[in-house]
């Protein structure tokens, strides 16, 4: 099932990858091989089968926290890391909405 | 054997102990630790950050808390080290990756916490492949890792740096995850000890995500008694993960040592129907005789959807992963490339930050969740994984675990996989299933390949929580074949 | 006149902010302000590695608003990645639910110009609150990210579209703002944004079968805002389709300065938000003990207070209506009615003065009870004070605007400020008597047949007597020496 630079560019656009024409074109090859390969799951009859989404069984869930206030970061330790920043906020390039 | 070897050469047991009857001090055992990183991690590149100070300060605590009768643990003042894909606090943490290059957390993974509450000391942190994508080390963004047995060699992966460190003799024990097999594949390749616990038994908090539903956090080491001492004072439920389990976590040492009589050992069918190297098998067959020569019972099994592992496998974890990725966006940590807007800044920073793995994954990942997609990917994916657990339901009601190989190879030479993505996904085969029904697997060594004289791991899965068997079974294996001689590794240092 | 052929047709989507005191995933303070990034922690951060740990309040909010409003609660709910890119998104999905909601149906109903309405709900379900985006926080014209919203746990309540004019939409907005108020989940707060719409409008023809197509409005943080914004996008959409076009799906902005919509709909591509089950959070699962835990604790709401206000104690809807407007207006009248007397004329005194007096000085202060320093015992003082005529309405007024600004006790009022009237027939008499004969002239003209010079009379003899006279009285008193 070959992957077309188009459906390659759109789910690039949906990740928000910026993607070289060398890569579309080496990712449209290695991701239509894996996704032949994923095709054989069609083999299998699935239709009274649940979902395994969540890993853990039933019993074995932990219950919700109490609404309790705990301490955080500091702005200072919260934007420690920031690559830009403006007083205490984020920086970032103009948000158009 | 110099004294330096003969601290290095010591078990994560014997070290501890040798702590606390004050035979030795953490101190010389940290030093001879960091002699032996600069001697050989030059070649071996297990480390991608070691913090000398952090770690002599922290014996020298160990040592205090030694003088005064106080220590916490059978691992206080042993050095260790953990894959780079734990916060630790103020030390970089970079999952590999480029994107993350520098970048200090501002706080600790439990599993991390949980071992410096007992006394244990972190000398660094562990090579791997980006954001715990790969099975060869390969995709570090850093540098490559190579297998202490031979160099031109992979370590395996992801958990490479983790795997080698640990056969490499540079430290006692390791933390890594498993997602796919990232810790029984190096584990195997490295010819250590490595162990995924069952899902939900280690907690994930400050493990930077992959798959959520598939991570898994484990120990590597050089003997069972090691792996399982690392699992007892990780385990446990954290009330920072709400998929970690509340269940009460089980003495591992208690029985470790009843031996294999009377286990009942199933051999998947499919597990040996060809595409093992032939040297593989005759070591994985070896062990499987030497089980039934214990005492224990092989019991013919099949796991008919064995062969549909990796299809499920490689779509349920790029999309969850295309998900968990997408916080990498240049805003408030890591790298940013700066760019005339906003949506250029995602695009340029993610281009650059990624390695071409991670990349491939999120388009997979996203692709298997797109809109039309969903049902037909995803979905059925999750259901076909409803059925692989099914099959080892079915399998434990016959036996207690389940054995085979861990890989269809010993460890391949670095660049032979790197050009086909699915050949480099297909070495997952055997263990991949395990993750998905989210059970307990294990890789012990069961000895070195004839032909290339290169470590063979056996694969043990288990019952759901069932670690305690899976630990007795590979002890006794282990017990009967005896230790793995040590790499031939810059010896004379 | 065209748009009177046409059929708008809408739905409203709310996200109310929860009244909890930690965000949904972590134990960060939910407290409205403050400094950016002044209530964050590594998990509503999205740091690499954390993970959500649910608040057990949330689930039990969402149950007492499932409970309220009718639905059906489900047993397993499932919360959901919601991925898109965002700066004020930090880990770029939102986790909300999708395919299994917490609760499903319900109603909610509303009275319009008279008339009963039953508006269904199609489901309420669970998920964060967003950071912000703040414009323009350097002169190059960079925006700034503040993540202390980031996590704040929301319901969302979707209802169908069986709104079919603006008053009802509004109405639909104040009654479901109320009962959230009364179920102490949300504070109602439009403009601080804690309760939020967005708009589904769409049009059609007057007896077509089919809905037209639908456009989603937001940006409307205030009911004049969303009856303004509700009319234009009407008006149109009906122009578009009088023009022989066809009314394009896309979302929509107000915009308050213009009282116009705006199109959001950038070039590229719709948005694919690929959800998929939370991965790190298992199903929250509700049992019939939990719900019954809740139901046995939920309060009376507005519409079952008001209807008992009319049946048991014969107030009228209007002025029922007014009262149960806020819970704690409505405790707080239960309270003094119950220590001023019972039955239904009881009940109006107390409930003129309510809706009266203590409204106006309570909206001049912009104070809700739980700052007045008026308590229902002294207003109950208060009119008992004018039953007794101690006090003339006047006087009463006095005393509460004072009680209401300091919190005296009534009588200490009357005293300190001389309030108390003057009943006593002796001494009106004697004012009365005063006035009249120094107002010779006037008394003539009244006999004359200016009767307006009534007025005149009482005006004086009030001022004899300081404005304390029994009105009553002094009125009684003129009369009759007037030979009226």
């Amino acid at each position: 099932m070959a992957l077309s630079l188009e459906e390659v560019r759109r789910i690039a656009g949906l990740a928000r990858l910026r993607l070289s024409p060398e890569e579309e074109r080496r990712f449209a090859e290695q991701l239509s091989a894996i996704l032949d390969h994923v095709r054989q799951l069609e083999e299998l009859d699935v239709s009274a089968v649940e979902p395994m989404t969540h890993a853990l069984a039933a019993g074995e869930i932990p219950a919700p926290r109490p609404d309790e206030r705990r301490p955080g970061l500091s702005p200072q330790e919260a934007l420690a890391a920031a690559p830009a920043r403006e007083g205490t906020c984020f920086k970032v390039p103009r948000i158009i909405e | 054997m110099s004294a330096a070897a003969e601290l290095t050469g010591l078990s994560l047991r014997e070290a501890g102990a040798g702590v606390a009857a004050r035979a030795l001090s953490s101190r010389d055992l940290v030093e001879a630790a960091l002699a032996r990183i600069a001697a050989t991690d030059g070649e071996v590149g297990a480390f991608l950050e070691v913090g000398a100070e952090r770690a002599r300060a922290a014996a020298a605590l160990a040592d205090q808390r030694a003088a005064r009768g106080e220590l916490r643990s059978e691992l206080d003042g042993v050095p260790i080290a953990v894959k780079d894909l734990f916060a630790t606090k103020g030390v970089p943490t970079t999952a590999g990756s480029r994107i993350l290059e520098g970048w200090k957390p501002p706080y600790d993974a439990t599993v991390v916490e949980r071992l410096e509450a007992a006394g244990a000391v972190i000398v660094g942190k562990l090579n791997m492949d980006e954001f715990a994508m790969g099975s060869s080390n390969e995709n570090s963004a850093y540098k490559p890792c190579r297998n202490p047995w031979d160099l031109s060699r992979t370590p395996g992966g992801s958990s490479g740096g983790s795997a080698a460190s640990v056969a490499a003799r540079q430290v006692h024990g390791t933390l890594g995850t498993d997602t796919g097999g990232s810790i029984r594949l190096p584990a195997s390749f490295c010819g250590v000890v490595g162990l995924k616990p069952t899902y939900g038994r280690v907690s994930r908090y400050g493990v930077v995500a992959f798959a959520s539903s598939l991570d898994q956090v484990g120990p590597l080491a050089r003997t069972v008694e090691d792996a399982a001492l690392l699992l007892g004072r990780i385990a446990g439920h954290d009330p920072r993960d709400m998929t970690s389990s509340p269940r009460p976590v089980d003495d591992y040492l208690a029985r470790l040592e009843e031996g294999a009589a009377g286990l009942k050992i199933g051999v998947p069918r499919e597990w040996f129907q060809g595409g093992v190297d032939a040297g593989v098998e005759r070591s994985v067959r070896a062990a499987l005789a030497t089980y039934e020569k214990l005492g224990a019972k092989l019991v013919e099994i099949s796991l008919p959807h064995t062969k549909y592992g990796i299809a499920a496998y490689y779509l349920i974890a790029p999309a969850e992963a295309s998900s968990n990725l997408a916080r990498y966006d240049g805003v408030r940590f890591g790298l940013r490339c700066e760019a005339k807007g906003l949506k250029e800044m995602y695009a340029e920073t993610r281009e650059r930050g990624f390695g071409a793995e991670p990349k491939r994954r999120i388009m997979l990942g996203t692709y298997a969740l797109s809109a039309g997609y969903y049902d037909a990917y995803y979905l059925r994916a999750q259901k076909v994984r409803t059925l692989v657990r099914r099959d080892f339901d079915a399998a434990f009601e016959r036996c207690d675990v389940v054995a085979g190989p861990v890989a269809p190879t010993v460890a391949f030479p670095l660049g032979e996989k790197t050009q086909d993505p699915l050949q480099m996904y297909l070495a997952d085969v055997f263990t991949i299933t395990c993750n998905l029904a989210a059970l307990p697997g294990l890789s012990v060594p069961c000895g070195l390949e004839a032909a290339s004289g290169l470590p063979v791991g056996l694969q043990l899965v288990g019952r759901s929580f069932d670690e305690a068997t899976l630990l007795r079974a590979a002890r006794a294996l282990e017990r009967e074949v005896g230790a793995l001689p040590a790499p031939g590794l810059g010896e004379g240092a | 006149m065209p748009v009177s052929d046409f059929q708008a047709v809408l739905g409203l989507e709310v996200h109310a902010q929860l009244l909890t005191r930690s965000k949904i995933f972590c134990g960060c303070s939910t407290e409205f302000g403050g400094e950016p990034n002044t209530h964050v922690c590594p998990v509503c951060l999205g740091l690499p590695g954390v993970l959500p740990v649910l608040n057990a309040k949330v689930v039990e909010m969402a149950i007492r608003a499932g409970l309220a409003l009718g639905c059906r609660l489900k047993e397993r709910s499932v919360f959901a990645r919601k991925n898109y890119f965002y700066p004020d998104l930090p880990k770029g999905y939102q986790t909300s639910q999708y395919e299994l909601p917490i609760c499903e149906g319900g109603t909610v109903e509303i009275t319009v110009g008279g008339e009963e309405k039953r508006i269904r709900l199609v489901r309420i379900h669970m998920e964060e609150d967003a950071g912000k985006n703040l414009h323009d926080v350097s002169p190059d014209g960079s925006s700034g990210v503040d993540l202390n919203r980031a996590g704040v746990p929301l319901l969302e309540i979707v209802s169908e579209p069986d709104l079919r004019s603006v008053d009802e939409a509004v109405e639909y907005l104040k009654s479901l703002r109320a009962i959230l108020m009364y179920l102490g989940v949300n504070d109602g707060n439009l403009q601080e944004g804690s309760f939020r719409c967005d708009a589904n409008v769409s049009v059609m023809r007057k007896g077509a079968e089919k809905y037209g197509t639908r456009c989603e409005i937001k940006n409307m943080n205030s009911f004049r805002f969303l009856r303004q914004a509700i009319d234009y996008e009407v008006r149109r959409q009906v122009g578009v389709i009088e023009e022989g076009g066809q009314v394009v799906q896309e979302t929509r902005l107000f915009d308050p300065d213009r009282g116009e919509t705006r199109s959001m709909r950038s070039k590229e591509e719709a948005h694919d938000y690929r959800y998929f089950p939370e991965p790190d959070l298992p199903p929250v699962l509700v049992s019939a003990a939990d719900v019954e835990r809740v139901r046995k604790e939920l309060p009376e709401l507005p519409r079952a207070r008001a209807a008992r206000y009319g049946r048991d104690l014969g107030l009228s809807a209007y002025d029922a209506g007014l009262l149960v407007a806020e819970r704690a207006v409505a405790e707080f009248f239960d309270a003094a009615l119950a220590a001023y007397g019972s039955g239904p004329e009881a009940a109006k005194k107390v409930a003129n003065w309510m809706n009266g007096e203590v409204a106006r000085l309570a909206n001049e202060r912009g104070e809700t009870p739980a700052t007045w320093k008026l308590s229902p015992g002294k207003l109950a003082a208060i009119l008992k004070l004018l039953d007794a005529q101690t006090i003339g309405g006047p006087g009463a007024k006095q005393v509460l605007e004072e009680v209401f600004a300091t919190g005296a006790e009534p009588d200490e009022v009357v005293k300190a400020k001389g309030l108390a009237q003057v009943s006593d027939t002796g001494a009106i008499e004697a004012a009365v008597d005063q006035v009249l004969a120094a107002s010779a002239a006037e008394v003539e003209r009244f006999r004359a047949g200016n009767k307006k010079l009534m007025g005149f009379f009482v005006g004086q003899v009030m001022k004899a007597m300081k404005g304390k006279g029994n009105p009553a009285v002094v009125n009684e008193l003129l009369k009759r020496k007037l030979g009226d």
